[in-house]
């Protein structure tokens, strides 16, 4: 009896698995002299699973829904092209791979988020290794998860805000992973709303017309090792929790409303490691709490750090302030942030043991800063000589400055880094 | 214009034979070069350049020009003697003196500048602005000292208003600005503040100064007044107008007393 049972499962399995596995996958070549001329046509040819092949050539074609698992690979010189007026690939279907292909005039809408690739719902997509040319919209995640976005190169034509798309655009998606992607003349280059357990990679975002990265409502993401410059307004981490941003560089993100980066109402968070050079605003936090800022260098910027009153429970540490006009700047009269161990090129205090923390506290908080707080105006006095005598004097006999808003360990020398860096 | 000219030169060569123009030239090439040296040629060496330029030309334009003109009466008596104009003796003496201390300065600048060129970030026009300033500034202030020369007989009173006026121009009118901002805080201030900037020569070249080094960004709006304002042809034009007048003003009033002047 028992054999027979067996013996019938095994003919069952037997007569079964051809059939399974007759779905290898198969490849249908898209060529502009090929049997199959058009991606449209390939895709209503494939099944799940199927790859299409795409030869060199430029495709002009309405925009392709391709609502089944493809593999779509473009061969060098494989062009699609959107002549201004419409998107180019729709996707609907989960596991759909999209690499190797030039998208290019997407052309701007003011009436719908118009994109090179837009993934509607279509869950662990992979978008790789392509090129955008002036496509509004390059990237467009809404409502995905576990979608990899990695080594694309985009680069926008936005001369206007109202008329330009963001790089890279995530709308309610999870477990995204953005890596390595070159973003330039965008409005954002990186956009996040409503995004959970994001990793955001050793990408290049630079020259966007607002902010290199713009996130919202995205708890859970991690920045590591991105460069960030030369963006109008820099990065803009709104209403978030437990965000970590690390070895980040911030550059050259200078113009009267610009930010190396912007943090409000953020909890939470991680800021280490990062770089912020020669920003209007290295830091700039309104409403930011418990966040940890740690081994950052801060160097030539306007303000290294802007701490509203509303940011409480902060702590800076082992961070670098070198040739910044401001240190720190605060519109309080206390603090409630701490700063502990960071090196200060504008102390002046002395160390008697040796042990390489100053023996005297610093104030990092500048007379001059607390009147520019007040009263923007007053900034036409920088560098006079009667300021530096104000701030000189300040600084033996603080009266103005917030008397808890002090670092009693200043380093004497730069706290060296030994993690390597993104290169810029 | 012929004796202004034989005077002018006299006084250059007189100038010359004393050290103390050689030593003002050598102490901002050695300033510049210190600077530029431990700077690193970055922004930060050349701002505190601009801080030394800006308080210590007025210093020296004030007192040095005071004293010199109280230094050479027996001179001023002995070729008012002479068929002399008082105009072209007065013209004279203060090209005389204020020519040679803005080269002193100019070439005290340009030395260390041209060593360390390739190590500075848009060095040319950099050097430009700073010497365009020191040397109006230079100008300016000699002229003034010329009208406290002239009017104050006493040496040690004139001297004494030199430095009063040098504290005023650089402290006091700082000051004067702070106080107004503070009191008047609820109002736009911008404008006014730029009138106030533009009545002051020493407060002038800072801002023309600092605009350069794109520190208008830092400003915010009042930043983006002062640059588009600067940067207009009204701007530049309403600056160089305001340098004028504290060029022409002192040196009208001074040539006025020294003429009626009894010596």
């Amino acid at each position: 009896m028992k054999t027979r049972i067996f013996l019938a499962i095994a003919g069952i399995i037997l007569t079964a698995a051809p059939s399974a596995f007759q779905v290898t996958a198969r490849t249908i070549v898209v060529g502009p002299e090929g049997d199959v001329r058009s991606i449209q046509e390939a895709v209503a040819l494939a099944q799940d699973g199927d790859s299409i092949l795409v030869s060199a050539g430029v495709y002009h074609e309405p925009t392709i829904e391709i609502d089944r698992s493809l593999v779509l690979h473009g061969q060098p010189g494989a062009i699609l092209d959107g002549d201004t007026e419409r998107g180019l690939l729709l996707v609907t279907a989960p596991d759909v791979s999209i690499t190797g292909f030039v998208f290019r005039n997407v052309g701007v809408s003011f009436v719908e988020d118009r994109a090179a690739i837009k993934v509607d719902a279509g869950h662990n997509c992979y978008i790789s290794d392509n090129r955008f040319e002036d496509t509004f919209f390059a990237v467009y995640l809404a409502k995905t998860s576990g979608c990899t976005v990695a080594r694309n190169t985009i680069i926008g034509r936005a001369e206007r805000q109202t008329a330009a798309g963001n790089g890279i655009h995530a709308w309610y998606s999870r477990d995204l992973k953005i890596l390595d992607n070159v973003i330039r003349h965008q409005r954002d280059g990186i956009y996040l709303e409503f995004v959970e357990d994001a990793t955001i990679e050793r990408n290049e975002s630079v020259d966007n017309l607002r902010y290199g990265l713009h996130f919202m409502f995205s708890d859970r993401c991690r920045y590591v090792d991105n460069l960030f410059q030369y963006n109008d307004a820099g990065v803009a981490v709104m209403y978030t929790e437990r965000v970590e941003m690390i070895g980040n560089r911030f550059e050259h993100n200078w113009g009267s409303a610009s930010y190396g980066l912007l943090l409000k109402d953020i909890d939470d968070s991680r800021i280490v490691g990062n770089v912020f050079l020669d920003n209007t605003i290295g830091i700039m936090a309104e409403g930011a709490n418990r966040m940890e800022v740690a081994d950052n260098d801060f160097e030539a910027n306007g303000w290294a750090v802007k701490i509203m009153a509303n940011a409480i429970d902060n702590i800076f540490s082992r961070n670098n302030f070198v040739g910044n006009t401001f240190d720190v700047s605060t519109n309080s009269s206390r603090a409630y942030s701490s700063f502990e161990g960071n090196f200060w090129d504008r102390y002046q205090g002395y160390d008697l043991d040796r042990d390489g923390v100053g023996d005297v506290p610093f104030r990092p908080v500048r007379f001059f800063s607390l009147v520019v707080e007040r009263e923007e105006p007053a900034l036409i006095l920088l560098r006079s000589f009667l300021v530096d005598l104000l701030d000189t004097l300040e600084r033996v006999l603080p009266v103005l400055t917030p008397e808890s808003l002090v670092d009693q360990q200043p380093r004497m020398r730069r706290v060296e880094r030994t993690t390597p860096r993104h290169q810029s | 214009m012929k004796v202004t000219r034989h005077i002018l030169a006299y006084e250059v060569k007189d100038l010359f034979r004393s050290t103390w123009l050689i030593v003002y030239a050598a102490f901002y090439a050695l300033l510049t070069a210190g600077l530029l040296y431990y700077g690193g040629g970055g922004r930060a060496a050349v701002l505190s350049l601009i801080n030394v330029i800006l308080t210590l030309i007025p210093l020296v334009g004030l007192l040095y020009g005071t004293m010199y003109l109280y230094a050479s009466r027996d001179f001023i008596e002995l070729l008012l003697s002479q068929p002399v104009s008082r105009r072209a003796l007065f013209r004279g003496m203060y090209a005389g003196l204020a020519l040679p201390l803005s080269a002193a300065f100019a070439v005290g600048v340009l030395v260390p500048v041209a060593m360390f060129w390739s190590t500075i970030e848009d060095a040319g026009s950099l050097l430009m602005t700073i010497i365009s300033a020191g040397v109006a500034l230079t100008l300016v202030f000699v002229a003034v000292a010329f009208v406290i020369a002239n009017v104050v007989e006493d040496r040690v009173r004139g001297m004494s208003i030199a430095i009063f006026v040098w504290l005023g121009a650089t402290v006091l009118y700082d000051g004067l600005i702070l106080y107004v901002v503070n009191v008047f805080s609820e109002y736009p201030l911008e404008i006014p503040v730029l009138v106030l900037a533009l009545l002051n020569p020493v407060d002038l070249a800072r801002i023309i100064l600092l605009l350069n080094f794109d520190i208008s960004a830092l400003m915010g709006y009042t930043g983006a007044v002062f640059e588009r304002f600067f940067g207009t042809w009204l701007g530049i034009g309403l600056s160089s107008l305001a340098l004028l007048v504290w060029l022409g003003v002192p040196l009208v009033l001074g040539l006025r007393r020294f003429r009626v002047k009894d010596f």
